[in-house]
């Protein structure tokens, strides 16, 4: 249509449903449930549209497919789309957590109504722009317009302490992208272009390189979050909504390991080997030091917010060993993550719609009033853990191998944090599943709604799915993968052959 | 040159000239001394000279022996300041006449400040420029105290008297000094003049030059004034100061610097990153616990005004089309800005406080969501024009090799970002105050549009930058 293809589809779809929904006027409850309604369709329909663009995706190519590409700004900078093996499954994930997220707030959010389904189908524009856009300018403006919906989301509906967390979430993140900005203006200047593209095949001198990567890496270290600038994480996630959360946790933390994916470890190989050492390291304090801490909180929220910082230190060390587990564990470990922390959020959302309250403590013993919900916030900390049978498994399996072949010791130290991740959630379970049901108004708690288990369902399907079957994602991003260490290794040598002949 | 030739390419000027000397013949001896239609002539004049600027006159000509010009810079800098003049005096109505300051002088005097920016923007010698400037200056001090009742707009009327009077004084040294080690005052003559390695004498004159007009443009530490005049003066007037006037000091220090003084570029490309670095931080400090909504502005004037030089300070054909692109998205959203600041109206009374704003998007969600949109834009987020702003001049003051003016000026817009989102905070999470009174659809209109033209910027913003590049070039370049 005009000349747009089916990503533009996708990103123009939300838009067109929040207009919709400024157009409904009327306070009432039959208002706010076309409301509702309306956003909750949007959704499903740009779901289904997703999955119309997967069918049409060809998992054996390596290459940018679905493009589509427009002038804009003239000199260089285009409106271009098109995804890869890479983006296709993080597309995918982000329409199919929105329709979850829109029912998950279909209670608990009442007042406000409008503008919070308008901030969520807005936020989903975005988020499948920024994995969509293959125009660097491009991806920097959905990258960070995303801040403006999330703001407001947490400002607005968010809990007590939100105007704290919404504010150092948007700082925090402002600051790192700006430099990433920064970097990318420099690369215009180099490469004459703004087209991802292009830019993959430019080549960038190795003293630019490093200064391009840490500015980069200002911005998704931050996104990611590493270690240790990942204490917006935990404030952002306690004060959001239930549904935030799940965005957040789902979506906009993979923000920075595709960053990496497809600007970092690209772009700038000298400067990724150069600091992948770095990388490891952070990552590994990451991974055993959240662990701990994750260890002693009171909140629910927070405990799954800090184990979330763990599992992404396995995501960033899997990128930096750069060989074909390492890499494919780090995507399969985002999506995987992205559904299991998610569920979390929601289960947390369960309770909390009842009581709350999000303080460990005030639960206890409601395995035997909501045994079906001790059932599937079961499943979902096993394969938060990493059980076999799970996808969370898969995911740091092939990380923790991918990183043994590159160096035993940091591999050795990422296995200490599976096992702390083990106590942090077991433990967890044990204080709100298990104990005596001894507070009458968590005795007086129901069972899941049915709302509630067509939230939950098609997350629990999928992770077992994956986790017996982990083949669909790892098929669709092996070519662009191995496409991705093939010219990773080239850059490599090719550096090292001048250097040799430099001397 | 045919005087007809002559009259073609200053017809803007020509007409605002008329029209002003028009209306007070008509005020004076009309109806009594208050404005009953004075405004809208106003209005309408400067739309004619602003239209009279398509009129199709080919490229670039130097007229009335050479102290005019007028070139495709001249031409995209009026058109800023003669709209931002245009929207100010439209949103000026429903204010003077509450605040009962509805005299018809007002109107007058606004064309004349215009006349006198229109004149600066082409000015093409020293005594051109200065000629200019003071029509200008003369003009604003006066509306600056306007409301003469008023104590605090008597002082700020007093206080930018006083310090413009120095400013332009040091200017007219830095003038003085200029002549006297060139022997000319024409900018292309100066040039040509100052080839060679320049003596101490235009050293200093050029650093006179531009601390005057830096004063204009109202950037550290020339600055003081900003804030007291902006919160003293009556509403309209201070939108007519954050707009108009601030086009056209800085289209004069670009032109200035550009075309006169190519030959001492490092020495003014070590001035202007000077005073854009300190300028910038300390509109970002200066702004954080403001809690006037105007002299929250006045900060972010300053702070804005440096990051626009950061273009300049990269001297290159990008970074001048780069201050281009900036002052013009900055133009909407200051006046986007400031017609929210006029419907902050409770009975008839105006506020000022960025208290007052509290919670207002349960009670008026246009007016807050445009709050917001101009909060955001400001703050540089994309996809809102002021992301653009800042990426045309950053990008050309990385292209020009200016890495650490680059990252101050990202440090000093993180820091900014805080005022700006405590401004939607108050608006969007706190409970709601007091209701506004519903503003005049003038004040409303000029908002939507300001709020649309900021929203879908990044799709229409093309032929904008396109004309900004055109206009860059058509400055002469050495």
């Amino acid at each position: 249509m005009f000349g747009f293809g089916i990503l533009s589809g996708l990103i123009i779809l939300p838009l067109v449903g929040a207009a919709f929904i400024l157009v409904l006027r009327g306070e009432s409850e039959a208002a706010l449930r076309n409301v509702r309604w309306t956003a909750l369709l949007t959704t499903i329909i740009t779901f289904l549209l997703s999955l119309f663009a997967w069918s049409l995706f060809d998992t054996r190519s390596a290459d940018f497919q679905l493009v589509e590409q427009k002038a804009w700004l003239g000199s260089g900078i285009i409106y271009k789309l098109g995804v890869d093996g890479i983006a296709m499954p993080f597309v995918l994930l982000t329409t199919f957590l929105m329709p979850i997220c829109i029912l998950a707030s279909w209670e608990s959010i009442t007042t406000r109504v409008k503008e919070y389904m308008v901030a969520f189908l807005v936020l989903e524009t975005l988020m499948i722009g920024v994995f969509c856009a293959l125009d660097l300018v491009l991806f920097y403006l959905f990258f960070e317009a995303g801040l403006i919906p999330m703001f407001l989301i947490i400002g607005v509906w968010g809990g007590k302490n939100r105007i704290y967390a919404s504010f150092k979430f948007f700082l925090y993140t402002l600051l790192g992208s700006l430099l990433m900005l920064l970097a990318i203006m420099a690369m215009y200047g180099v490469a004459g272009t703004t087209d991802i593209v292009t830019l993959l095949k430019t080549n960038f001198p190795s003293s630019m390189q490093k200064w391009l990567w840490l500015a980069f890496f200002a911005s998704f270290a931050v996104k990611m979050p590493m270690w240790p600038v990942h204490t917006w994480l935990p404030d952002a996630h306690v004060e959001a909504p239930t549904a935030g959360s799940v965005i957040l946790a789902g979506i906009l933390l993979k923000m920075g390991g595709y960053g990496f994916i497809r600007f970092s470890l690209p772009m700038f190989p000298e400067a990724s080997q150069y600091f992948a050492p770095l990388v490891w390291t952070l990552s590994i304090i990451a991974i055993i030091y959240t662990s701990l801490v994750a260890l002693v909180q009171e909140d629910m929220k927070k405990l799954i917010a800090y184990s979330s910082v763990a599992h992404m230190g396995f995501v960033t060390m899997g990128l930096f060993v750069m060989n074909t587990q390492g890499v494919q564990g780090a995507v399969f470990q985002m999506v995987s993550h992205g559904l299991v922390s998610g569920a979390l959020f929601l289960c947390v959302g369960v309770v909390y719609d009842r009581l709350h309250t999000r303080e460990i403590s005030a639960y206890g013993g409601i395995v035997k009033n909501m045994p079906m919900y001790a059932f599937v916030m079961m499943l979902f900390t096993m394969a938060n853990v990493g059980l076999p049978g799970t996808s969370g498994f898969v995911g740091e399996f092939l990380t923790l191998a991918g990183a043994f072949r590159a160096n035993s010791w940091v591999a050795f130290f990422a296995t200490v944090g599976v096992i702390l991740s083990a106590g942090y959630a077991l433990f967890l379970y044990r204080r709100v599943i298990f104990g005596v049901l001894d507070k009458p108004a968590v005795a007086a708690m129901k069972d899941l709604s049915a709302r509630e288990i067509v939230c939950l369902a098609p997350l629990l399907v999928l992770t077992i799915y994956y986790g017996i079957h982990p083949g669909p994602i790892l098929e669709a991003c092996a070519p662009a993968v191995d496409l991705l260490i093939k010219n990773y290794q080239t850059a490599i040598a090719a550096a090292k052959t001048a250097a040799v002949a430099l001397h | 040159m045919s005087l007809s030739f002559q009259f073609a390419h200053s017809l803007p000027e020509i007409i605002i000239a008329l029209g002003a000397l028009f209306l007070l013949m008509l005020g004076a001896f009309g109806a009594g001394k208050r404005d009953w239609i004075i405004t809208e002539l106003a209005i309408m004049i400067l739309g004619i000279a602003l239209m009279s600027m398509f009129y199709p006159v080919d490229g670039k000509a130097l007229v009335w022996n050479g102290a005019f010009v007028d070139d495709a810079f001249a031409r995209f800098m009026k058109m800023l300041a003669l709209g931002g003049a245009l929207v100010s005096l439209v949103l000026s109505r429903e204010f003077m006449a509450r605040e009962e300051i509805d005299f018809f002088e007002f109107p007058v005097l606004i064309l004349l400040a215009t006349l006198g920016m229109s004149m600066l923007i082409s000015a093409n010698g020293l005594i051109a420029l200065y000629v200019g400037l003071e029509l200008m200056s003369l003009a604003l001090y006066v509306i600056a105290a306007f409301h003469r009742d008023n104590l605090r707009a008597s002082e700020a009327g007093l206080k930018y008297f006083a310090l413009g009077a120095l400013s332009s004084g040091m200017l007219l040294y830095g003038s003085s000094l200029i002549y006297g080690f060139t022997g000319t005052v024409s900018f292309p003559e100066l040039a040509v003049a100052l080839r060679e390695t320049p003596s101490l004498g235009t050293i200093f004159g050029l650093v006179f030059i531009l601390a005057g007009l830096a004063f204009k443009m109202s950037m550290v530490p020339f600055h003081m004034w900003t804030p007291d005049v902006y919160e003293g003066a009556p509403t309209p007037v201070t939108a007519f100061f954050a707009s108009a006037a601030k086009m056209a000091a800085v289209a004069i220090t670009v032109r200035i610097v550009i075309t006169a003084f190519p030959g001492i570029k490092p020495q003014w490309q070590q001035i202007v990153m000077f005073i854009s670095i300190l300028s910038m931080i300390v509109g970002a400090l200066g702004a954080l616990w403001q809690t006037n909504i105007k002299r929250l502005m006045a900060y972010s004037s300053i702070g804005h005004m440096g990051f626009a030089m950061v273009g300049l300070a990269a001297g290159s054909e990008n970074g001048v089309a780069g201050v281009l692109i900036y002052l013009a998205i900055y133009l909407v959203m200051t006046l986007g800005t400031f017609a929210a600041i006029l419907s902050m109206r409770v009975g008839n009374h105006y506020v000022e406080n960025i208290g007052d704003l509290a919670g207002l998007s349960r009670n008026n969600g246009l007016m807050a969501f445009t709050v917001a949109m101009m909060m955001f834009s400001l703050s540089g987020i994309p996809p809102l024009a002021g992301f653009f702003a800042k990426y045309y001049v950053f990008a050309a003051a990385i292209n020009a090799g200016l890495y650490w003016l680059a990252v101050i000026g990202m440090l000093a817009s993180t820091i900014a970002a805080f005022y700006y989102l405590r401004v939607i905070k108050i608006v969007y999470f706190d409970p709601p105050a007091r209701p506004f009174e519903r503003a005049a659809i003038e004040v409303r209109g000029v908002m939507t549009i300001c709020l649309i033209i900021v929203v879908i910027f990044g799709a229409i913003a093309n032929p904008l930058v396109e004309a900004a590049g055109a206009a860059a070039r058509s400055l002469v370049w050495y």
